[in-house]
């Protein structure tokens, strides 16, 4: 019996432990992410040893992988091939697994423009509540037989069962990158970033960060140098930049406390938030601490959108809250795939 | 294929008989929005797929979200099946009505709501053209991207319904890439609003989940849709090969140069002569296939990658190579892609359009074999290929009241289906299962998979009376399927009762 097959009888002999014991698992790559959620519970469901890239080929943009692949190890194979994920996840640690990545649906600078996790997830393979082996979605670009299943698990933090490959979309890297700087103060850079948003010009990200505006062209070498003609602003460094923004290392995060994040409507008010770091075209804002959870959410409500608890929360209080019909459809979704509640108990949810 | 007769578990009945349902709906919707009449149902007997007609109970036109909460309610209250239709253009026969039940018409909510050209969205009603919307959105110089080849008739609903795509969908995503919130109603008519004006939402993804769900969890009221600036430039090349794998072979060149055209389109001999037969886009009737590839982007951005695609075309044994001099001249390039279907239609009154996706590696023995099956069903068949994307289009030939073509055409589709998944694709990239595939889900699917889509059917469904019969198919059905049909030598269901 290979390796991967003993560590696949492992997952399901947990899984199965739990669902006799009436205990939960809790599955977990590099813990790279375990700051994030309602509370952990659960016995632990290690998926580090089960690793491998089993499919990749450049010319058919698509790579599979096993979720205890460390997301350096796929980066730097994509690198090698002039290739990324579109997404351009964050690791938040060394650690980072691809099964954490795809689980947490966290997605880096470029999620504006090219897309999040769940845009880029073709199938994906997993063990579900009774440990059997399935498998969703594939390894082409298109595929609408039977329900979105992969996309689905994109984002459920190991909720819904536990992946053990993914088949993501994958696209060649740019030929050329720049980041220009602007001065400006959050009101007009919240309104350049939508003005620039809205022009035909190969945008890549934008992030305000309390001293200055920072855009990304990515594209062509001529077709970037021709944006940067276009929308002015002066050259700066950008790879460390945006690893900053997209890890979270760069100065603003540096607080303590509760870091809030407000997805909202892109031409949402600065209102009381003049402190925040703003990403992704204007639709996602950063806040620390000032306020609670509820008032985040009004504010969100407001403009389209909704607030999260995404750093700091209190073990047990919920990180969002939605509206009690959507409310009763997520809990449906969750009984579906998870009738006992075996995966990640309160993890998203402070009630199941 | 082959569906015509059907599982005892699909078929739901209403609990009321059909005039006191009239009248229920009399009491909520105008006389006109309410047919029962058979002349006045025929219209709507079939959808895109037209081979299987079926007359529903009753017809239903509900002019706001509040009347379609209402005729949710009443159906809900006396267990009336439900079928809803968008425009009608659904190639895989997912709005194909229910004789049992209710067919919900969404044509009325037409109505674009808002546009924000600022924050780059626009909310629709689902009745909206595709097409439409970006007819509106021009002014702001921003447009909807996905562009199903039936966009001047297709809706939106039916777009997110079935997570249409297009021929730009490889660089621009399919509609659930595209839109960020939809008004949804269940089937207890109740509103959830699903998605958010930000990029995302807490929790699970509904909306990649009611996305492409062809009907069977609900129905959408609204639509907000992404718009993206239109490019200031687009520039087609159309390259002729002598041979169909040396054009398969220069869509993977393309890629490995790094290039993502917007489109990249595929068509061999037959579905060139057709095409060229019908509307003279001036494509090359000697060429054993066709490239159509399209950049867009700025001027400078176009006119790089236009060098360099050619380049790559030059070396991958392209015969003959037409860049698109003017607007003009493009979008005469696309009408002949665009009009393919009816093209092909012109030639035999029935046709079958297969939509298949494959590793874009088997490209060439793919279609080898799906010319060999011609012989073997004494069919013809054309192929358009969304080549980037890896999405077959072969479309079936035939005259359904010739003798037994109608019987043998669906056999040839069935078989070239299950060759997609042979070669580890999928039974459907774009047009969705809806009745014609139904049968095939078992093949690309085991009984547990199936059992999983069946638990998310019923946790929004738990009686099966949305849009009964389609898209997923009950483990019966499949075991009666795989009795007939021993896949790969293997049992399929092994562990279901037989009888």
């Amino acid at each position: 019996m290979s390796t991967n097959e003993t560590v696949i009888d492992r997952f399901k002999s947990q899984i199965i432990d739990a669902k006799k014991q009436s205990t939960c698992v809790r599955i977990r790559g590099g813990g790279s992410k375990d700051f994030y959620g309602v509370n952990l519970e659960g016995e632990i469901v290690d998926t580090n040893e089960f690793t491998g890239i089993t499919e990749y080929e450049p010319t058919e943009l698509v790579l599979t992988a096993r979720s205890g692949t460390p997301l350096k190890e796929i980066e730097q194979t994509l690198n090698e091939n002039n290739q990324m994920l579109p997404f351009e996840p964050p690791h938040m640690g060394t650690k980072a697994t691809f099964g954490g990545c795809i689980a947490s649906g966290f997605s880096g600078p470029r999620r504006a423009s090219q897309g999040a996790v769940r845009d880029f997830v073709l199938g994906a393979r997993i063990l579900n509540a009774d440990a059997v082996d399935l498998q969703f979605g594939g390894k082409v670009m298109k595929n609408v037989a039977g329900f979105d299943v992969s996309r689905l698990l994109a984002g459920s933090f190991g909720t819904l069962g536990l992946i053990l490959e993914s088949s993501v979309k994958v696209l060649p890297k740019p030929e050329m990158e720049r980041t220009v700087l602007f001065d400006l103060d959050i009101q007009s850079a919240l309104e350049k970033m939508n003005t620039l948003a809205g022009s035909p010009i190969p945008l890549s990200a934008t992030c305000f960060d309390g001293n200055q505006l920072a855009v990304r062209l990515s594209g062509s070498e001529i077709g970037v140098i021709a944006a940067h003609k276009k929308i002015g602003g002066e050259v700066s460094e950008g790879a460390s930049y945006w690893q900053s923004i997209k890890e979270q290392t760069h100065p603003f995060f540096g607080s303590e406390g509760c870091l809030y994040r407000l997805s909202v409507n892109p031409t949402a008010p600065i209102n009381r938030y003049t402190d925040a770091l703003i990403e992704w075209n204007g639709s996602t804002r950063w806040v620390w601490n000032n306020g609670t959870l509820a008032e985040h959410q009004d504010f969100a409500n407001e403009h389209g959108g909704h607030a999260t608890v995404f750093r700091g929360n209190q073990l047990g209080n919920p990180i969002s809250s939605i509206s009690p019909a959507l409310q009763v459809l997520q809990q449906k979704i969750k009984n579906s795939m998870d009738p006992d509640g075996i995966f990640g108990k309160n993890r998203l949810f402070a009630e199941f | 294929m082959g569906h015509s007769e059907r599982d005892l578990n699909e078929n739901p009945v209403a609990l009321i008989d059909k005039q006191t349902l009239v009248k229920k709906f009399l009491s909520v919707l105008s006389t006109e929005s309410v047919k029962y009449e058979t002349e006045d149902l025929t219209p709507f007997e079939c959808d895109g797929l037209s081979a299987y007609p079926q007359i529903p109970m009753i017809v239903v036109l509900p002019e706001n979200e509040d009347q379609v909460c209402q005729v949710m309610r009443i159906c809900h209250q006396y267990k009336a099946p439900i079928v809803f239709r968008g425009a009608g253009t659904g190639l895989s026969g997912g709005a194909i009505p229910y004789d049992q039940g209710v067919l919900l018409v969404l044509s009325k909510l037409k109505r674009i709501t808002h546009i924000d050209p600022v924050g780059r969205y626009a909310v629709v009603q689902p009745g909206v053209r595709n097409a439409a919307i970006s007819e509106a959105t021009k002014i702001h110089e921003l447009y909807y991207a996905p562009d199903p080849s039936s966009q001047i008739a297709c809706s939106i609903g039916g777009n997110v319904a079935e997570n249409s795509g297009g021929v730009h969908c490889l660089k621009y995503g399919l509609t659930v890439n595209n839109i960020l919130k939809v008004r949804f109603v269940t089937i207890e008519g109740d509103i959830v609003e699903i998605g958010s004006e930000g990029l995302d939402s807490p929790g699970y993804d509904l909306l990649a989940l009611v996305t492409g769900s062809e009907g069977l969890l609900g129905v959408v009221t609204e639509v907000t849709v992404k718009l993206l600036p239109t490019p200031e430039k687009a520039q087609a090349i159309m390259a002729s090969f002598d041979d169909v794998e040396k054009a398969g072979r220069a869509v993977a060149d393309i890629i490995a140069a790094g290039i993502i055209p917007a489109g990249l389109e595929m068509m061999d001999k037959k579905a060139i002569n057709a095409v060229e037969q019908f509307i003279g886009a001036g494509y090359p009737m000697d060429a054993a296939a066709m490239l159509l590839c399209e950049s867009d982007g700025s001027s400078e951005e176009v006119a790089s990658e236009i060098q360099k695609t050619t380049e790559v075309l030059n070396k991958a044994g392209a015969t003959e190579i037409t860049i698109s001099s003017d607007e003009t001249h493009r979008l005469k390039l696309w009408a002949g892609r665009k009009s393919a279907f009816p093209a092909v239609g012109r030639v035999l009154p029935d046709y079958f359009c297969m939509d298949g996706t494959i590793p874009r590696k088997t490209l060439p023995d793919v279609l080898k074999r799906i010319a060999a099956m011609e012989d073997q069903f004494q069919l013809q068949c054309a192929n358009v290929f969304h080549a980037g994307d890896g999405n077959l289009h072969p479309l079936i030939m035939f005259d359904a009241n010739e003798g037994d073509q109608l019987h043998r055409a669906e056999l040839y589709g069935a078989a070239i289906l299950e060759l997609c998944v042979e070669v580890g694709g999928t039974i459907t990239g774009e047009h969705g299962v809806g009745i014609e595939k139904i049968n095939q889900m078992c093949i690309q699917f085991d009984n547990q998979e199936i059992q999983t889509f069946l638990n998310l059917k019923r946790a929004f469904d738990p009686d099966g009376r949305l849009n009964p019969g389609k898209a997923i198919p009950t483990l019966n059905r499949c075991a009666e399927f795989g009795h007939m049909h021993v896949h790969r030598g293997e049992e399929r269901f092994p562990d279901i009762p037989r009888f």
